[in-house]
């Protein structure tokens, strides 16, 4: 077994494993480290031999390192204490509480008490399966600084006393609102790279896709775990038509529909039936606009009122700049530049959206289509130098160069 | 990201040795299921029904000719399968291994082509899958 056979069964374990595991032990760092430790050893010694059973050496493996750890720390506190962690940590694995422990490894991952950037690694690193190596690559940072906030995040984790368990009714959907965002945080940066030189970054949204459906069969009475699976689902369904051979992106008014994932919009448009039993949440409302997206054949033939309708449905329950903006060019489609001009200039008057390349973006466009181009190349080129994404920035440079 | 066609291939053997113990292996076969959704990796599964209930539509000639099973010189037929969306071939097989299935039988395990990788050998394919490599997207 190589490199790669090993990692494989560590993504299918992974959380499994670090939820039996701080089980057992109380203490997610611990369990953890003992994980780790596991992985590295399976790494040097599967080459040369592989177990019969790689899952159960795993668990086997990492349940001693945790003993072991308990051991050092106990003969350095108190010896007595030995005496009470052995029998625990000698449990047998509970199936029927592995997917409660499961989904308690996931809302510690994605835990309040931590900062946003340490919650997208412990998800990814526990939960997911992933080494700081593919994180660091999935959010372009270097590897020290994720294992900075891996470090740090649990030794929050530990002296918040975070306990390892299902959060109270009372905060649950909260706290399952956090553990979604991550899982958008995640997505987003697949879908729409913030910085680097490339637009998409499947493999990231795959991350994503794959933790929330592992949540929507968790929680599969959750109508907003449901809302992010299809929008994630719908959204990745247009990768394929999203960038041209070149990687540069390409306007949805320009993609070739042929090329969507219709397999993922069957998936997607599945969750969002299941995220619409009570009403959708801003999750499901953007699911649905995707949908809406997904099922027109064209630009033109796309049902724009109801797009309009669902974004104001959206900034009802979940006000925000971008989503008026993201208005604003539906009521642009819907009823034509000038109506969604005064949208804009709104937003910019009260200053709602400062630095973001996103608002002259839109707002160039849409003075493109009044005709009043030499303030639309202004505002493109404005939006320009705000821009990250270098491929987006190109796009932005080129169009204000045709209104000259 | 790549997705894999785990494909059941079993023998009359295998079959057989299924059959006697059907429930049990419904039982473990919806576990596997199950653990695969909670993965988050499963897109699809179905079993086929039994080889001797088929039919061949055969091509050979200028029009379709339909036969009735068995399938020629084949001893490893079509079961059933499972298609998965993981992130390496290594998981695939790892979940291939895991699979339950009856001694005898073979799971063989092949990636989906996504709709722009066919046909092979067109000059624009080609090109825009080079363009999809570099940029990571396949």
């Amino acid at each position: 077994m190589g490199t790669a056979d090993v990692e494989a069964v560590w993504r299918i374990e992974s959380a499994r494993i670090v939820a039996a595991l701080t089980r057992f032990t109380g203490d997610f760092g611990l369990a953890e480290d003992a994980a780790q430790e596991a992985v590295a050893e399976a790494l040097v010694s599967w080459p040369l031999a592989s177990p019969a059973n790689p899952a159960g050496w795993l668990m086997a493996t990492a349940r001693r390192r945790a003993i072991d750890a308990i051991r050092r720390r106990t003969a350095l506190q108190d010896r007595y204490a030995l005496l009470a962690a052995d029998p625990a940590v000698d449990e047998e694995i509970d199936p029927d509480k592995i997917d409660d422990d499961v989904l308690a490894l996931m809302f510690v991952s994605c835990h309040p008490v931590l900062s946003p950037e340490a919650r997208v690694a412990l998800t990814l690193r526990v939960v997911g399966g992933l080494s700081s190596k593919e994180i660091a690559r999935a959010f372009l940072v270097p590897v020290p600084t994720v294992q900075a906030r891996i470090t740090r995040g649990k030794k929050t984790i530990a002296a918040a006393g975070v306990p390892f368990e299902l959060p109270p009714a009372a905060e649950r959907q909260e706290r399952l609102g956090g553990v979604l965002s991550v899982i958008y945080v995640i997505f987003t940066e697949g879908s729409t790279a913030t910085s680097g030189d490339r637009l998409l970054r499947p493999d990231v949204a795959y991350e994503a896709i794959r933790l929330a459906r592992t949540l929507a069969a968790l929680q599969p009475d959750e109508p907003e775990v449901h809302g992010l699976l299809a929008l994630c689902e719908l959204t990745a369904a247009r990768f394929p038509a999203r960038t041209g051979a070149d990687g540069s992106p390409v306007l949805l008014e320009d993609q070739d529909r042929r090329l969507w994932d219709f397999s993922a919009i069957r998936r997607g448009l599945a969750a969002l039936a299941k995220a619409s039993t009570r009403g959708l949440g801003p999750y499901g409302l953007q699911a649905a606009i995707a949908a809406a997206h997904a099922s027109a054949p064209s630009v033109e033939a796309t049902d724009w009122d109801r797009i309009v309708a669902l974004y104001e449905a959206l900034g009802r329950v979940a006000p925000s700049p971008v989503v008026e903006l993201n208005r604003a060019v539906a009521v642009a489609m819907a009823s034509g530049p000038a109506h969604a001009l005064a949208i804009v200039d709104e937003l910019i008057a009260s200053d709602r959206l400062p630095g973001s390349h996103l608002v002259p973006t839109v707002r160039g466009e849409l003075l493109a289509r009044l005709g009043r181009r030499p303030e639309a190349r202004a505002e493109l080129e404005l939006a320009a130098r705000l821009c990250a994404n270098q491929r987006e920035r190109s796009v932005l440079l080129r169009k204000a160069a045709t209104l000259s | 990201m790549p997705k894999y066609l785990l494909i059941m291939r079993g023998t009359d053997e295998s079959n057989a040795a299924m059959m006697a113990n059907i429930d049990e292996m419904m039982a473990t076969t919806r576990q596997f299921i199950e653990e695969m959704i909670k993965a988050g990796v499963l897109l699809a599964a179905e079993g086929l029904d039994d080889p001797g209930q088929g039919v061949v539509v055969d091509f050979s000639g200028e029009t379709p000719v339909v036969t009735d099973g068995p399938y020629g010189e084949t001893k490893e037929l079509f079961g059933g399968y499972f298609l998965l969306d993981v992130a390496s071939k290594q998981e695939a097989v790892e979940w291939a291994k895991r699979v339950p299935a009856a001694p005898g039988s073979k799971i063989e395990v092949r990636r989906v082509a996504g709709s722009d990788e066919v046909p092979q050998g067109n000059e624009r394919i080609v090109k825009e899958r080079a363009g999809r490599e570099s940029t990571g997207q396949i």
